[in-house]
């Protein structure tokens, strides 16, 4: 367990307020999706958000991350603003991709998010690549790996983290552990050991309660840390949960995991009640405090949802805009 | 002019390229110490350096991956992808990531990458080294394509794709390596999209892609000893494509053969002639012809394998009834 003390109190609360605009986020995408104002499907990181903002709340904006078809949380915990998500993932203009990406490729370069990717594990070389070039031009900028468990299926992981591993480039794995690869529990998908597959190729790797903001930031404040002085790569599982089905119209789960499960993990396991608890236990902050955050945040995030909506599609002289630059 | 091996002009390429901007790498199997296994790379490594001149590990996916990253960031990797069949693995990479980012993010990121590799049959290399799969890149919306056919041409058309800013595929027929040409000392660059007539004609135009380049100005030598004249246009670049110049020679000549060394159906053929067909249809004396690979995997027998790939004879022939009328 880490020590805190009264000086964590701002990036504590800091970390509380990332966590709830993800969640709060996701609500909303969610209701858009129910209401049938959003086209498409999307993929939901409510109950995950301690990893991503523990990991990002360690980078600097020229640090990099690579995203999954899950991304909103990494996007947010990167520091994107949720009027230009809502406004891509309703396919408008004004959208972090002008609307040609949509909730799967948001990409956010101006805070170092390289970008969300639908082929599962297929941002796993460009992450590489990225950390490649840090070394390559002798800067010290770490790049964050994040994937789902089912990427452990995919062989170009293993590829990169070979490369990652012979150079020793400033590139963290961060294998986010929620259990379920689409349908499927990670135990009937990945045999043996998760970690010693990157410890194979000589890679660190570490273990940790992805639920618990505390614990995923003090691995990756050292972690990053050590990789910018090129003692990377890295890996770490973080063990975590997904609320939500593998997409918002995956409803009828009972039959890959139970109620009684999910159950457990938000009221036992949310990262953001656990988060309150240390504050509010060590009298950091007032549950009427956090409640008083939180109504901003919701506000924020509805004022978000409604810009977006009143937002005007991109013209119609766009759709061969962008095949090539000039 | 000097004459130079197209290896050299290639090289020379690369190590201009790398001198002007300090962003240029590449990086593949075996490009160091060993200048890969056609001895193209030689010598990059002594000036540039291991770091720059990186030698991967057996890991095509991998490598093609780091590069979309690399440049992501602000690199400008050439990835040595040693046998273009190899094409198949990397796909994922090229395809769905380096291809889609700049539309994908609405213009934000750009991935200004060089895929060196090539294509090309009759080296008795057998079905999975001696494909000519530049169709199945060219049908990708966001990749550039090349088809260098000498020398001179590989050598501008390497320094444009290095400096282009969107992800290019640059095609060598595997037997040209070694083939010499002249050359100038000094500094020049080929634009894409720009056909090279070779040769004026007035009976046909012989349309050519890389090595199907010299395969069309045999044929054209053929036909002349024949009183058929014959224009031979040298395609440079298939995507982007040079239409207007491609219609202006068949408004002429109101004929045309096309030329490809890839598998014919579906393929660069089909497309040239499609769309001479949509903008010269009525200039036409003969219906338009395509030539390329029969549609079977690439035989090992010397006897099979030269039955499968166009020849100036071939190309020759049916130029003759094309422009006689027979059947």
């Amino acid at each position: 367990m880490t020590n805190l003390t009264t000086k964590d109190i701002p990036r504590l609360l800091q970390a509380y307020r990332q966590m709830v605009t993800i969640r709060e986020f996701e609500d909303n995408a969610n209701e858009l999706y129910l209401t049938a104002k959003m086209p498409g499907l999307t993929h939901m990181y409510s109950g995950q958000e301690a990893v991503a903002v523990g990991i990002c709340e360690a980078l600097k904006s020229t640090d990099y991350i690579t995203s999954t078809h899950r991304g909103h949380g990494h996007c947010v915990a990167k520091g994107a603003n949720l009027k230009l998500m809502f406004c891509e993932l309703l396919g408008k203009e004004e959208g972090y991709c002008r609307g040609k990406g949509g909730s799967m490729h948001i990409a956010d370069q101006s805070n170092g998010n390289l970008g969300a990717n639908a082929i599962v594990g297929g941002s796993a070389g460009i992450a590489t690549g990225a950390a490649l070039r840090s070394k390559m031009l002798g800067k010290d900028d770490v790049t964050v790996c994040f994937f789902g468990d089912g990427a452990l299926g995919q062989g170009l992981l293993y590829e990169v983290m070979n490369m990652a591993a012979l150079w020793s480039l400033p590139v963290i794995y961060a294998c986010e552990n929620n259990m379920y690869g689409e349908y499927t529990h990670v135990d009937e998908m990945a045999a043996g050991s998760l970690t010693a597959r990157a410890e194979a190729f000589g890679i660190e790797t570490h273990r940790v309660d992805g639920q618990d903001f505390v614990a995923v930031n003090a691995l990756s404040e050292k972690l990053v840390a050590r990789a910018r002085e090129g003692e990377g790569p890295f890996f770490i599982v973080l063990d975590t949960y997904r609320y939500h089905g593998h997409h918002v119209g995956d409803v009828n789960r009972t039959y890959y995991r139970s109620k009684e499960e999910e159950q457990h993990w938000k009221t036992e396991r949310d990262p953001i009640l656990l988060l309150a608890e240390v504050l509010v236990s060590n009298e950091w902050a007032t549950q009427q405090e956090l409640d008083e955050f939180k109504a901003a945040i919701k506000k924020e995030a509805a004022d978000a949802v409604s810009y977006a909506l009143d937002a005007p599609y991109p013209d119609e002289s766009e759709v061969d805009m962008h095949v090539f630059v000039d | 002019m000097r004459n130079i091996t197209w290896s050299q002009a290639m090289n020379e390429a690369i190590a201009e390229e790398m001198r002007h901007d300090e962003t240029v790498f590449i990086m593949g199997e075996d490009v160091a110490e060993a200048g890969t296994p056609f001895k193209v790379t030689s010598g990059l490594v002594e000036e540039f350096g291991t770091q720059r001149v990186l030698d991967t590990p057996i890991s095509e996916p991998g490598f093609m991956g780091m590069a979309v990253g690399a440049s992501l960031t602000g690199m400008r990797p050439i990835v040595d992808l040693m046998f273009g069949d190899f094409i198949y693995l990397i796909m994922d990479q090229l395809a769905n990531q380096a291809a889609k980012q700049h539309y994908m993010s609405g213009g934000k990121l750009t991935v200004p990458l060089v895929v060196r590799t090539n294509m090309g049959a009759t080296r008795r290399s057998a079905a999975q080294h001696s494909q000519s799969l530049q169709a199945l890149v060219a049908h990708i919306p966001g990749i550039k394509v090349a088809m260098p056919s000498t020398p001179y041409e590989v050598k501008g058309l390497m320094k444009t794709a290095i400096r282009d800013n969107n992800p290019v595929v640059i095609f060598e027929d595997k037997l040209s390596y070694q083939m010499k040409g002249p050359v100038p000392e000094e500094e020049y660059f080929i634009p894409f999209g720009q056909a090279n007539v070779i040769s004026q004609g007035t009976d046909i135009t012989l349309i050519g892609t890389s090595s199907m380049v010299q395969v069309c100005e045999e044929a054209a030598l053929i036909l002349a000893e024949k009183g058929i004249s014959a224009e031979v246009i040298d395609v440079r670049t298939i995507a982007p494509l040079d239409e207007h110049t491609l219609v202006e020679s068949v408004k002429k000549t109101g004929r045309a053969i096309v030329v490809d060394e890839g598998h014919q159906s579906f393929g660069v053929t089909s497309e040239i002639v499609a769309r001479l067909n949509e903008q010269a249809f009525y200039y036409l004396d003969a219906p338009l012809t395509r030539m390329g690979a029969m549609d079977v995997p690439i035989p090992f027998s010397p006897a099979l394998e030269d039955l499968t790939v166009p020849t100036a004879a071939g190309v020759a022939d049916k130029a003759v009834k094309l422009v006689t009328g027979e059947r």
